[in-house]
């Protein structure tokens, strides 16, 4: 029987909604128990929300000073430790699972499924390769530990009316001092995060300047929707990276994406895949996001957004 | 110091993949190779670094098969002083590149190893994470600003939330996101003085390291596709058909 560790992703102590996802990704491979190992300076607040999730066994918690913040290089051997005794450690395919799991798995001596989409069973996945272009099966060796990153916008989040225990770990592993976080800088929002929210309404280069944006947000805030961009845009500087959606960006899925002055090149296209319903706002009739768009329509965008609002 | 820097030969990013009808693979054949985007931009971080003296030497390294020189050559003509190619006929797995990378860094004792975040064949984004982990040395991976002074590295980090700043000594590995910088253009000249250049060419049999693979790929299917929709005429439409979806 399998038994999963899945490991917890956190900020300014509150648990980040792609631990859930990666709850239901564990839960899709039928196992005995899953538990959440929570590394964090003062765990309490993380572990209680991972307490919640549903499907899950029990949460670990590891106190110590060095957690503080998420280094892959601190919190990896400990994690190698805690993992003994698992068959599964799943981590979110986040910049924090990407970051982490690999540096796990090479301490644990295997490879890692990056991007898992689907389980097919407790040692086959499917994950994307070529930007989503092609979809592998693999299949682990049934006497190695599997590694993963789940790729966090194929799997919904678990439901949180569980009651799982909480039990604090102390893990014996000598911890490196040659990685030091200095600082993060973070886009300070009201609106809907972007990796979870149902509508994201996101701006191409086609909205022409970071002054200009003002109409997607505007447009956004009006249907309550996060707001994302294209790699144009956040090279051209009208939004900060964090904005990105796309095989190097954010991969969403919204219910509703609404793409505004964005051609639909290829590494875009893949961040969006599963959506529910996209439209697609460009001037151009032959640019490429019409030919995977549910809705489109050929305009210039700053008539039609006036226009939307105003229908609305 | 010495600057390794990964040097991956992938298919082109223009390139429209397509799955074999019999799902074995995908269509490689005649279709145009490229190196890694993300290996250009490693190679670029690295010669700035040598430019502003920070490093004597730039080494490319290319693991892959015997063809692969034409390929290494292109980083030697961008600036690169010397390649080494690790021969393999077989497409290695990131921990069989992570361990090849350890071998060489314990040959050649590089103070930085930069490598791509991601090849964008197989989008696994594990070398520099693996190699970071056998070496127990820091790792700054998604780099979008890199500066070394004092025996370390301050590296600005895109990571989901925004800019994360992080501090790691040296030696160590990073690896490059998008923005950190444009790699610039090969040109005529640098293309002949490249013919002159090293290429160590060692196989990976030698190297003593474990290749053993104990992840298969069993199967390659084309995704989903997502039909065409429909399109309305104007902003009026769209809010009728989004109704109708119960999307707003
Ligand atoms: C390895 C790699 C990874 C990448 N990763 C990503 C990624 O994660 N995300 C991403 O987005 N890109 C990514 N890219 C870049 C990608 O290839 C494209 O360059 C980028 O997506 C283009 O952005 P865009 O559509 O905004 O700009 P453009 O392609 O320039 O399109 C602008 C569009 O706006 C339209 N337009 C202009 N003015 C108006 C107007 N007034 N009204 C309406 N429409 C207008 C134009 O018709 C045009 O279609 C990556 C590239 C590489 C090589
Ligand atoms: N066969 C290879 N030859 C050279 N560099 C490689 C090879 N495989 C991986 N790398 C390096 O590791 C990075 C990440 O690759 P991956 O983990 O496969 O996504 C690449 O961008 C390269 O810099």
């Amino acid at each position: 029987m399998s038994k999963i560790l899945v490991i917890a992703e956190h900020l300014d102590g509150k648990l980040n909604g792609s631990t859930a996802r990666a709850v239901s990704a564990a839960a899709a491979v039928k196992p005995e128990a899953i538990d959440v190992i929570v590394l964090s300076d003062a765990p309490d607040a993380v572990a209680a929300e991972a307490a919640k999730i549903d499907g899950v066994s029990k949460v670990l918690t590891v106190a110590r000073a060095e957690n503080a913040h998420a280094l892959a290089a601190v919190l990896a051997p400990q994690i190698a430790k805690a993992a003994s005794g698992y068959t599964h450690v799943f981590a979110p395919s986040t910049t924090f699972g990407k970051d982490l799991a690999p540096r796990v798995a090479a301490l644990l001596g295997v490879s890692q499924v990056s991007d898992v989409m689907t389980v097919e069973g407790p040692h086959s996945f499917k994950r994307p390769i070529y930007a989503g272009n092609a979809i592998i099966t693999v299949e682990v060796d049934s006497a190695s530990i599997v590694v993963a990153t789940i790729r966090t916008a194929s799997w919904a989040a678990a439901a949180s009316n569980g009651s799982a225990p909480v039990e604090a770990l102390s893990v014996d592993a000598t911890l490196p001092s040659h990685t030091r976080f200095v600082g993060l800088q973070q886009g300070k929002s009201d609106r809907p995060d972007l990796q979870g929210a149902p509508k994201v309404v996101s701006g191409g280069r086609g909205v022409g300047s970071k002054e200009n944006f003002d109409v997607i947000y505007k447009f956004a805030d009006k249907i309550g929707a996060a707001v994302g961009a294209s790699r144009a845009a956040v090279d051209a500087g009208y939004v900060p990276n964090e904005m990105q959606v796309g095989q190097t960006g954010k991969i969403i899925a919204p219910e509703l994406y609404i793409a505004i002055g964005i051609s639909g090149a290829i590494q875009h296209l893949t961040g969006i895949k599963d959506a529910g319903t996209i439209v697609a706002i460009n001037k151009d009739g032959e640019a490429p996001i019409f030919e995977i768009a549910d809705i489109g329509l050929v305009g210039d965008l700053f008539k039609i957004l006036p226009e939307l609002e105003a229908a609305l | 110091m010495k600057i390794l820097v990964g040097y991956k030969r992938v298919v082109d990013y223009n390139v429209r993949i397509q799955v074999k009808p019999d799902g074995t693979g995908v269509v490689t054949d005649g279709v145009k190779l490229s190196a890694n985007p993300f290996d250009d931009i490693a190679l670029e971080e690295a010669l700035r670094l040598r430019e502003k003296g920070m490093a004597e030497e730039v080494v490319v390294v290319g693991i892959g098969p015997a063809d692969l020189t034409a390929h290494l050559r292109n980083g030697l003509a961008m600036g690169a002083n010397r390649a080494i190619h690790v021969q393999t006929g077989d497409a290695v797995s990131p921990l069989t590149a992570a361990r090849t990378f350890l071998k060489l860094v314990e040959k050649e004792q590089p103070g930085l190893v930069i490598l791509g975040k991601q090849a964008i064949d197989d989008d696994a984004n594990q070398t520099g994470q693996m190699l970071a982990a056998l070496w127990d040395r820091p790792q700054a991976t998604f780099a979008s600003k890199v500066e070394v002074a004092d025996g370390k590295a301050t590296v600005t980090r895109e990571v989901d939330a925004g800019l994360e700043t992080i501090e790691a000594d040296l030696p160590a590995v990073i690896t490059t996101d998008l923005r950190l910088n444009e790699p610039r253009f090969i040109k005529l000249p640098d293309i002949m003085k490249a013919k002159s250049k090293p290429i160590d060419v060692i196989e990976l049999g030698s190297l003593g390291v474990d290749a053993a693979d104990h992840i298969k790929t069993t199967h390659y299917a084309a995704p989903p596709k997502r039909s065409k929709g429909v399109m309305v005429k104007d902003a009026a439409e769209l809010v009728a058909a989004l109704k109708q979806k119960g999307l707003l």
